[in-house]
C-alpha cells in the first residue's frame, strides 16, 4: 500500500532523532521567548532550553495539563500573535469554559499532510469519495479529515453527523467509498440499513476511518462484518493538532505515530515517572512543528503503550496500541468529552440540589445513553409530581446545554445510591462489551 | 550526511552560539536565516573549523569534525567559500584554481585529474573561461564570486558552506550564481548550506531552512513553510511592513 511521506514515515531512527532534537529544541526556545505560561514553567523548574541537549532531557520539562489550558483561557498560550491565526478550534473543558486551540496557516497545511498520511495508510487514493458524518463545528474531527482528504485528492462529501437515512442515501447515490465517523455510528448507519432493506455489498463502501472514541476489536469485527469494510482506527486529540497524532497502516497492529511531528512519552500517571520502552501507562505528547499552538509535554490522559519494533510496512514510525483508558475520569459519550465534575456542578448550581448522584451509561441498539440518577434530599422532596417533573426537566435541559449530549434524570429515595466507605460510586459504565 | 549537535561557539566571552543542533543531507540545499548577529556565519566558521566550537558534536559521514584542523576537514569533504569572494587577486583565474586543488596536489594526486576538474569549473561557469589568464583582482564582482565557488569545488567537496554569495551582485549574476548552485545539488548531489541576506532568494531554492535569533535555533521548516511563516516574512522578508508600520 502506498505511503504518503515516505521520506518521514520511513526515516531511519538515529536520522528521525537527529530531527526530533532540533525540532524540540527549536520549539523550546520559541516557547520560552514567546509564551509567558512556559517561561514561567521553565522559571520555576530552573530550566532553560539549553539544558536540553538529548532527547532523554525532555523528562527535566515540566507537564502541560489542561489545567494549564483553562488558567490561559483563551489564548494564553499561543505562541503567535493572534492576527497570524488562521483558524481556532475549542473542545470541551472539565469545568465550564472549553480549551481553545489555535493554527496558523502553515499549521493546517502540516495537520492536512498528517491526516492524508494515516487516510493513505488506510488505503484512502485520489480515486475515493469521502463522507465525512463527524460534526463539523468547534470539533476537529470532521475539518481533520476533510483537509486530509482533499490534500490526497479525494472527493469530500460534507454531511456533517445525524439524518443517518439521508447519510445512507448519498452513500447510494453519491457512490461513496469511504466512510468518516465515531465507531457506534458506523454501527447505527449498518443497523438502520437492515431496517431500510438496503443491503451494504451493494454500496461502494470500502474503507471506514473511525476515531474520537475509543472502541475495540470486537467492534472493528462487527462494524466489518455488517458494512463489508475494512474499518481503521486513528487517534489525535484537539489539543495537540485534532486527528493527524496517529493511524493505523494495513497491518492493523497498532498506530503508528508521527514522531517527526509529535515526540511521545509514556509516564506513570501517579508519579509522572517517565516509564521504560513497552509499559502501560499515560500518553504525554510534545508537538514539534506547531507555530500556534505548540504543547509541551501535554498529558493527553489517555493510557496506551509504544512499540518500538520495526512494522512489517516499511514506516519507521512508532506504534501506539488502542487507547485502553484514561487516567482521569473523563467519559466519551456519543464522541463528545463529558467529566463528571461538570455534571456535579451543574446540580451544585441548581438550587436545592446536593450533589448525591450516579451516572449510568447504557449502549442501547448502537447509541450511549446517559442517566444521571439523583438522591432527593428534603430539599427537593416535593410531594406534588408536578414539581417534580418541571425539577426533572430543568436539570435535562440545563445538561444537554452544557454538555452537548442529552441525559436522562432520574429521582431516587434518600441513601439508595451505593456509597464506598462513605463515598458515592459515580460512574457505572455498562457500554463496554 | 553532516550531523551537528549541541555546538557551542564563543568569541572571547561572547557566547555567539548556543546549542546548535542541525543537519545536511546529501544533495540538499540548506539554508540559514537570521538578523546580523543571529549567528549564521558563525555556524559556517564553526563547521569548517576557522572558529571551533568550544563543545558539542560534529559528525561527518559518522566520523567527528570538531577539533580539526581547517585542512583536514577540507580533506574530508567540507569546503567553504568565504564571505566577500577573497580570491588571490595577483593570481591569475587559472592558479586561483589550482590552489583550491592544494591538498590534492600534496596528496600526489594525478595533475591530468585536477587539470580535467578545472575545466569542469569553466563548464559550469562559462564566463570564467575566456578570462583563465587574466588576474582575479580585474574580475568584475560576480566573477570573482563564481571564481570563490570554483576555486572551493576544486577540493570536489561533498558540502559547500557558502557564506552570502549574492552580496553586492547585481539581479541576473545572482539569478546565475544560485542556477549553479542548484544545479551543483542536482548533478553532482553536493550538500549545500548557505547563508544569505537574500532570504527570499535562498528559500526559493532551498530545501530547508532554519531560522536562527540570538546564536539560537528558533525553527526548522522546509522553505516553502518558512516562505509561507508570518514571522519570518515580517522579519526577513519585508513582507508586511506596509500593513505593521502605518497601524
Amino acid at each position: 500500500m502506498k505511503i504518503w511521506d515516505p521520506l518521514y514515515e520511513c526515516m531511519p531512527r538515529a536520522d528521525l532523532e537527529q530531527l526530533q532534537l532540533e525540532r524540540l529544541q527549536a520549539t523550546l526556545n520559541r516557547v520560552h521567548k514567546s509564551v509567558t505560561c512556559y517561561r514561567r514553567k521553565f522559571d520555576e523548574a530552573g530550566i532553560v532550553p539549553e539544558d536540553i541537549r538529548s532527547l532523554d532531557d525532555l523528562s527535566k520539562l515540566p507537564f502541560t495539563t489542561k489545567e494549564d489550558l483553562r488558567l490561559n483561557y483563551p489564548y494564553g498560550m499561543f505562541a503567535v500573535p493572534l492576527r497570524e491565526v488562521v483558524r481556532i478550534h475549542s473542545s470541551s473543558g472539565t469545568t465550564g469554559k472549553p480549551t481553545v486551540v489555535g493554527y496558523t496557516k502553515n499549521d493546517i497545511r502540516t495537520w492536512s499532510n498528517l491526516v492524508a498520511r494515516f487516510m493513505t495508510a488506510a488505503g484512502v487514493t485520489r480515486d475515493d469519495v469521502v463522507q465525512i458524518a463527524f460534526g463539523y463545528g468547534m470539533f476537529t474531527g470532521a475539518f481533520g479529515l476533510h483537509y486530509g482528504s482533499e490534500t490526497i485528492g479525494a472527493s469530500v462529501i460534507p454531511m456533517s453527523a445525524g439524518n443517518t437515512e439521508k447519510q445512507i442515501m448519498i452513500m447510494q447515490d453519491y457512490k461513496t467509498t469511504t466512510l468518516v465517523s465515531t465507531p457506534s455510528y458506523a454501527l447505527t448507519i449498518a443497523s438502520r440499513m437492515e431496517q431500510m432493506g438496503v443491503d451494504p455489498k451493494s454500496l461502494s463502501l470500502r474503507v471506514g476511518l473511525f476515531g474520537s472514541e475509543p472502541w475495540s476489536e470486537a467492534m472493528r469485527k462487527e462494524i466489518e462484518g455488517r458494512l463489508f469494510i475494512n474499518a481503521t482506527d486513528n487517534y489525535g486529540l484537539s489539543e495537540i493538532i485534532g486527528p493527524g497524532v496517529a493511524g493505523e497502516c494495513e497491518y492493523k497492529c497498532g498506530m503508528h505515530l508521527f514522531e517527526d511531528a509529535f515526540i511521545p512519552e509514556i509516564i506513570d500517571p501517579d508519579t509522572g515517572e517517565v516509564l521504560p520502552r513497552g509499559s502501560v501507562g499515560e500518553l504525554v505528547l510534545t508537538t514539534l512543528t506547531k507555530e500556534a499552538f505548540p504543547m509541551i509535554r501535554y498529558r493527553t490522559r489517555d493510557i496506551t503503550s509504544l512499540n518500538y519494533e520495526q512494522c512489517e510496512c516499511g514506516r519507521t514510525m512508532v506504534r501506539m496500541k488502542k487507547t485502553m483508558g484514561r487516567s482521569d475520569d473523563m467519559l466519551i459519550i456519543k464522541g463528545v468529552n463529558v467529566f463528571p465534575s461538570q455534571i456535579e456542578e451543574i446540580l451544585f448550581a441548581i438550587e436545592g440540589c446536593e450533589p448525591h448522584y450516579q451516572l449510568v451509561l447504557e449502549r442501547e441498539g448502537d447509541t450511549d445513553v446517559l442517566e444521571v440518577r439523583i438522591e432527593v434530599t428534603e430539599n427537593i422532596f416535593f410531594d406534588e409530581m408536578k414539581k417534580q417533573k418541571a425539577f426533572v426537566e430543568k436539570v435535562e435541559k440545563r445538561l444537554h446545554s452544557v454538555l452537548g449530549v442529552s441525559a436522562m434524570v432520574k429521582l431516587v429515595e434518600p441513601s439508595t445510591l451505593p456509597r464506598h466507605e462513605g463515598k458515592a460510586v459515580r460512574v457505572i459504565d455498562n457500554r463496554r462489551r | 550526511m553532516l550531523r551537528v549537535k549541541n555546538i557551542n561557539t564563543y568569541y572571547g566571552q561572547v557566547h555567539a552560539l548556543k546549542n546548535i543542533s542541525l543537519h545536511l543531507n546529501e544533495g540538499e540545499i540548506v539554508t540559514l536565516i537570521g538578523a546580523n548577529g543571529a549567528g549564521k556565519t558563525t555556524i559556517l566558521n564553526s563547521l569548517s573549523g576557522i572558529t571551533p566550537p568550544r563543545d558539542g558534536e560534529i559528525l561527518f559521514e559518522g566520523r567527528p569534525v570538531a577539533g580539526l584542523s581547517p585542512d583536514c576537514i577540507v580533506d574530508m569533504g567540507i569546503s567553504q567559500v568565504p564571505e566577500g569572494r577573497q580570491v588571490f587577486k595577483d593570481f591569475s583565474v587559472e592558479d586561483n584554481l589550482e590552489l583550491g586543488a592544494y591538498l590534492r596536489y600534496r596528496k600526489r594526486e594525478k595533475k591530468s585529474v585536477i587539470r580535467k576538474d578545472i575545466e569542469d569549473v569553466f563548464e559550469l561557469f562559462p564566463q570564467l573561461s575566456g578570462r583563465r589568464n587574466q588576474m582575479a583582482g580585474t574580475l568584475s564582482g560576480g566573477e570573482q564570486q563564481m571564481l570563490a565557488i570554483g576555486r572551493a569545488l576544486m577540493a570536489r567537496p561533498k558540502v559547500l558552506l557558502l557564506d552570502e554569495p549574492s552580496m553586492g551582485l547585481a539581479p541576473l549574476v545572482v539569478q546565475e550564481i544560485f542556477r549553479v548552485i542548484t544545479d551543483l545539488r542536482d548533478q553532482r548531489s553536493t550538500a549545500v548550506l548557505l547563508v544569505e541576506q537574500n532570504a527570499r532568494a535562498a528559500l526559493k531554492i532551498a530545501d530547508r531552512g532554519y531560522v536562527l535569533e540570538t546564536g539560537k535555533v528558533m525553527l526548522e521548516e522546509n522553505a516553502y513553510d518558512l516562505l509561507e511563516n508570518k514571522d519570518v516574512q515580517r522579519a526577513y522578508l519585508g513582507r508586511d511592513k506596509k500593513e505593521i508600520w502605518e497601524r
